[in-house]
């Protein structure tokens, strides 16, 4: 059985162990051509294991891994289409920036004539605008030009699919996001299938568009990066990608309301299907609006602010609601005049689209 | 007191046991070789002063056992790398990291036992109660190990290999695997990710263990005595003629201070070539 086409890397049933461990357990996966994907979720998730499948560094215990259509269980990384720009780079010390770009079309069988490889390295070089840096040493250079070191050197071979593991982890934030546009940048030029492996929620749903959660060696979500944000799969998901807050409540027989561990009743807000009993709300800090005076509405909740975190363009409130606990909200500093801007220790509403709630079972 | 004032006493006080050590033991008595070697043979034997080039001129006569040294030395070393470099390669690379620190010992344990009684058990083997006799049942007769210079490298490389995979093996064992697994990623086989990246990155090891079985081996005297059987002689050898025998000091002192000459010499340009192959200031030992 051949691959779907249109798909560049296909896990079946895929699963892994080391030893009496599981890392990866039974995970099926489409990448599509031309795909940005990103494998997202904490240490020890499998995400770096299924990439190390993929480049073939390991093998996977049960079920296929397949390439462009090819089933690739058992070849070597040396005979696979795709490359890697490893976590800390792993360039080689020993040559110059020239010479690592090059390793890769050295090793090409028919050897290909020297002036193509040099032309084909500079042109590399270029690709990551690091023209004129060929004769320098790796040592010579900062993290950020090892990074693209590594990305030419990758890129080089004209991969069908590159593998990029947490690539921008160790750079700091503002060179990490020009980075995140360049890579974008770059994707787009190559037309090339990209996976990237990345515990930053951040880095993945602005990179990516499609966003693999992994959790405990499974997938718990596939979806573009807006839709994992919006509709969590579930309280992991809701949990990891971005902050929430978490509410104990009930579902009411019947299914149309909610009821808050406070004794706060919510309307369900249109969703159906809802299972009577024990669940968790899960409600995004930014889909809170504080007011100071109640306007009536069935969705709200009081409290008192007990911090404060100025963030420049939006502010972070923690709130003490009773009954619940702590609450996380942000403000946007568009939408709050100076004037607006609670103070710690004020008594405050917090009001909601009931439409933005998530509800999962407990 | 000023803080590097204060630092520069500690080092100091950290450096003097050493340095005072090396002075007394190596410095001292180099400088009274260098003086002996200019003078005379006392007529009852020893030294008697003096100030004359005969000794150095009289160097030619000890020709063969230069020539012994400065051939069989090096040719040693090379055949401890072929063989150590494989064990090194293994124990660092290839073997179950749980049994790692198990089988590294053993490269160690030769040790515990003196290289003396070691060297004889091979003088027996290779003697003619040993390999030959067993050959002779087999209808190949006088065969002759003992005594030879091939007998002197056996041994040489028996008894200095620990020494050689130690370096190469720790050289080995720093190294990134991730470079392995890029060089595999773009493509490299096996073989050519062994000369293209593992090899020149343990080239520091290997120089290490060069220089210091080379270096132990130009003053190597129990292995040529015990099996080259006085046919195969290094300057060791000589020395301890001249000094416990015929007792000609100045002799003597000449011989050795001409090996360590030799031996400096030998040493910069080799560590020159390694310096620019490796492409690393990280060539260690000398």
């Amino acid at each position: 059985m051949t691959a779907a086409p249109g798909n560049d890397i296909e896990f079946r049933s895929v699963t892994k162990r080391y030893g009496s461990v599981t890392a990866v357990s039974d995970i099926n996966l489409a990448v599509p051509k031309g795909a940005f994907v990103a494998l997202l979720g904490p240490s020890g998730c499998g995400k770096t294991t299924c990439l190390r499948m993929i480049g073939g560094f390991e093998q996977p215990s049960e079920g296929t891994v397949q390439i462009d259509g090819r089933e690739m269980n058992g070849v070597p990384p040396y005979r696979r289409p795709v490359n890697m720009v490893f976590q800390h780079y792993a360039l080689f010390p020993h040559f110059d920036v020239e010479q690592n770009v090059a390793y890769g079309l050295k090793q090409a069988r028919p050897k290909l004539p020297a002036s193509e490889i040099s032309a084909r390295a500079r042109q590399a070089l270029e690709m990551v605008r690091l023209g004129g840096f060929e004769k320098r040493r790796i040592h010579e250079m900062s993290g950020g030009q090892q990074q693209r070191v590594a990305l030419a050197r990758a890129i080089v071979n004209k991969p069908s699919v590159l593998l990029l593991d947490e690539p921008l982890a160790a750079l700091d934030k503002k060179l990490r996001t020009a980075m995140q546009i360049e890579l974008q940048t770059l994707q787009r030029e190559l037309g090339i299938t990209f996976v990237l492996v990345t515990h930053d929620q951040e880095e993945a749903l602005s990179m990516s568009d499609m966003v693999c959660v992994m959790n405990a060696g499974r997938i718990v979500q596939m979806a573009k990066p807006q839709d994992v944000y919006d509709k969590p799969a579930d309280l992991f998901v809701a949990d990891f990608v971005g902050k929430t807050n978490r509410i104990a409540a009930t579902v009411e027989p019947g299914g149309a309301t909610l009821r808050l561990s406070n004794g706060t009743a919510l309307a369900a807000g249109g969703k159906t299907g809802l299972k009577p009993g024990a669940a968790t709300v899960a409600l995004r800090p930014e889909a809170i609006e504080l007011v100071r005076q109640s306007n009536g509405s069935d969705s709200q909740l009081i409290g008192i602010v007990t911090h404060r975190i100025f963030l420049g363009s939006t502010a972070e409130y923690q709130i003490n609601v009773d009954g619940l606990g702590d609450f996380l909200v942000t403000a946007d500093r568009r939408s709050v005049q100076e004037s607006d801007l609670v103070e710690p220790g004020e008594r405050v509403v917090l009001t909601f689209d009931p439409g933005k709630v998530h509800v999962f079972p407990a | 007191m000023r803080p590097d004032r204060k630092r520069q006493l500690i080092t100091a006080a950290l450096v003097a046991p050493a340095g005072l050590w090396l002075f007394v033991f190596l410095v001292l008595p180099f400088m009274a070789m260098v003086v002996f070697s200019f003078g005379e043979r006392a007529p009852e034997g020893g030294y008697q002063a003096a100030f004359t080039f005969a000794q150095f001129a009289n160097l030619p006569s000890r020709a063969a056992a230069f020539w012994n040294t400065l051939m069989i030395a090096p040719v040693g070393a090379f055949l401890c790398l072929i063989v150590a470099y494989p064990v090194a390669y293994y124990l660092a690379i290839k073997s179950n990291p749980k049994y790692r620190l198990v089988l590294v010992s053993l490269v160690v344990v030769p040790f515990w036992t003196s290289l003396l009684v070691r060297t004889y058990a091979w003088m027996y083997i290779l003697g003619s109660r040993g390999i030959p006799n067993l050959l002779g049942m087999i209808g190949i007769e006088d065969v002759r190990l003992l005594n030879t210079p091939g007998a002197v490298l056996l041994g040489i490389v028996y008894g200095y290999l620990p020494l050689m995979i130690m370096p190469i093996y720790v050289s080995l064992e720093k190294l990134d695997r991730r470079l392995l697994e890029a060089s595999a990623d773009l493509g490299a086989k096996p073989v050519s990710t062994f000369f293209g990246i593992t090899l020149p990155l343990s080239l520091p090891g290997v120089m290490t263990g060069v220089a210091l079985v080379t270096i132990l081996l130009l003053g190597e005297y129990l292995i040529p005595q015990l099996l080259g059987g006085g046919k195969v002689f290094f300057i060791g050898n000589a020395l301890v003629d001249l000094f416990l025998q015929s007792r000609n000091w100045p002799f003597g002192s000449a011989i050795a201070v001409t090996l360590v000459v030799v031996v400096v010499i030998v040493l910069s340009v080799a560590m020159r070539i390694a310096w620019k192959v490796s492409g690393s200031r990280q060539v260690d030992l000398v």
